[in-house]
């Protein structure tokens, strides 16, 4: 595929910000447009466990958070003051009365089409599929996947989920068409709507399951976490439980660019990063899963993976991360890009690190420590 | 003060609220007017926590999931008796006393 030209589009911003959403509440680091001088504020939500905080790129006031804590449960509070103040959402998502089943956290959140201001989706353990047409002030449940006939087929029993919870993730709108839907599951596998959520089909083959009797299932796959290529909707990168794919639309088949990683790094991660305006271009943050899967980085040594080929071929980037004795895990909503040039990529760790790096990952720093363990970072 | 007498057609009842949900009520101690049908149908647990909502919105599925249940860190007095049955009745001048309960490290 030809490298897209870089854009063309002003950037506005005065500043970078990133929405570090932590086990224990939601902070916000800024910089200036040279990402050399960084300031951590917050906490917000102190106490909360918030799994998603996302800036609605339709109008940068708006701001979604999503939140539980340990007593109560789950809600969404939203900013129309760019995080200076939040409000409750009226109607947080939740299952249908006598459905028989609960949410227990919102874990996603995916702010809509361009065309359709207010709306922005929710996915939730357990597999759940929400939509807000009023900015996320009430939600109300995809019927055409809550209430699909497949559905239990579809995601398993409560055994098959991660050990946080099964959850739908990755949501992602079609630039081009507001009723183009693909979500992930974990566990289930990528689903795409052609219909606004109407109905949906599973979009696994060529993805291994190697933990199913039978490799070639339809459906009961492990994506970790499915981005689009930058500027090319039809290219959709993900990062699996068991390796790294990527699919060219229509095609209907993922193939496997996990393989030509380094054997002793191994393919395994959650996050996958997409470079801002190059479609060939994507990160991943190889942890160890061998053995009793510790997910942490690979001897210790931590390094992001660089690929500017489409996975064709990989190049570690671990110039100012610790050599040796970093245990770390970044979870699959912990690391991201900037908008700028060079795009600034950064990611969170679960022991409370934020490392970025200004240069699309040549070199990195660690721009926040002492944190608590880190769930998600997002540019705000 | 006491629940009051059903000619009124509410009772006044003394809700404790714990600390993780005085966001919401700002105050550790609050009163719901819940309403009364008829004299032989005392206010009921699922009504105070209906009045509760009204007053001081969202704080209701904080504590009761969509499917009617009591969350599962969350205890519910009425006196001195734990009820997980939001039917329970209410008598005249009892207290609900709202519990945060987790523990670990």
């Amino acid at each position: 595929m030809p490298r897209t030209k870089k854009s063309a589009r002003p950037v506005a911003a005065k500043r970078v910000r990133l929405l570090v959403a932590t086990r224990k509440g939601l902070w916000t680091l800024t910089s200036d447009l040279a990402r050399s001088a960084w300031k951590l504020a917050g906490p917000q939500f102190l106490g909360h466990i918030v799994h998603h905080a996302v800036a609605d790129p339709r109008d940068a006031k708006i701001m979604l958070a999503a939140a539980r804590t340990g007593h109560l449960g789950p809600t969404v509070f939203r900013s129309l003051d760019a995080g200076k103040t939040w409000k409750e959402a009226a109607k947080p998502p939740a299952f249908v009365e006598g459905s028989g089943r609960v949410v227990n956290h919102t874990f996603w959140l995916t702010p809509g089409h361009a065309s359709e201001p207010g709306v922005w989706y929710a996915g939730t353990s357990p597999q759940g599929l929400f939509r807000s047409v009023d900015g996320g002030a009430t939600w109300e449940g995809v019927i055409g996947f809550n209430q699909h006939p497949r559905r239990k087929d579809w995601c398993g029993g409560d055994q098959d989920g991660t050990p946080d919870g099964a959850k739908v993730h990755s949501i992602l709108v079609d630039p081009r068409d507001p009723k183009h839907l693909y979500i992930s599951m974990s566990s289930g596998g990528t689903f795409e709507s052609t219909d606004a959520g109407g109905d949906w089909r599973p979009l696994n083959a060529g993805v291994r399951a190697d933990f199913q009797p039978d490799p070639n299932l339809e459906y009961g796959h492990d994506p970790h976490c499915v981005r689009f290529a930058a500027g090319h909707p039809d290219r959709l990168y993900q990062q699996n439980h068991c390796g790294i794919f990527r699919i060219d639309r229509p095609n209907d088949r993922w193939q496997e660019i996990g393989d030509t990683m380094p054997k002793s790094v191994g393919y395994v991660g959650f996050p996958v990063v997409v470079h801002p305006r190059d479609p060939e271009t994507l990160w991943v943050f190889p942890m160890d899963g061998t053995t009793v899967w510790p997910r942490t980085s690979p001897g210790g040594r931590p390094a992001v993976y660089r690929s500017r080929d489409g996975g064709r071929s990989w190049k570690r980037q671990d110039q100012g991360l610790p050599k040796a004795q970093a245990w770390w895990t970044v979870k699959r909503q912990a690391m991201t890009a900037d908008a700028r040039d060079p795009a600034g990529l950064y990611f969170g760790t679960t022991s409370g690190e934020l490392w970025g790096s200004r240069d699309e990952g040549r070199t990195f720093r660690c721009l926040a420590r002492h944190l608590p363990h880190i769930y998600a970072v997002e540019p705000g | 003060m006491s629940a009051s007498s059903s000619h009124e057609a509410a009772a006044i009842v003394r809700v404790r609220v714990p600390t993780v949900l005085q966001s919401y009520t700002g105050s550790p101690e609050v009163f719901v007017a819940v309403p009364v049908l008829a004299p032989e149908l005392p206010p009921t647990l699922g009504g105070v926590l209906a009045a509760l909502d009204g007053s001081y919105p969202g704080i209701r599925f904080r504590m009761i999931d969509e499917q009617g249940a009591v969350r599962p860190h969350i205890k519910l007095f009425v006196d001195q008796s734990l009820t997980r049955s939001l039917n329970t009745s209410i008598p005249a001048g009892a207290t609900v006393m709202i519990v945060g309960a987790l523990s670990g490290g």
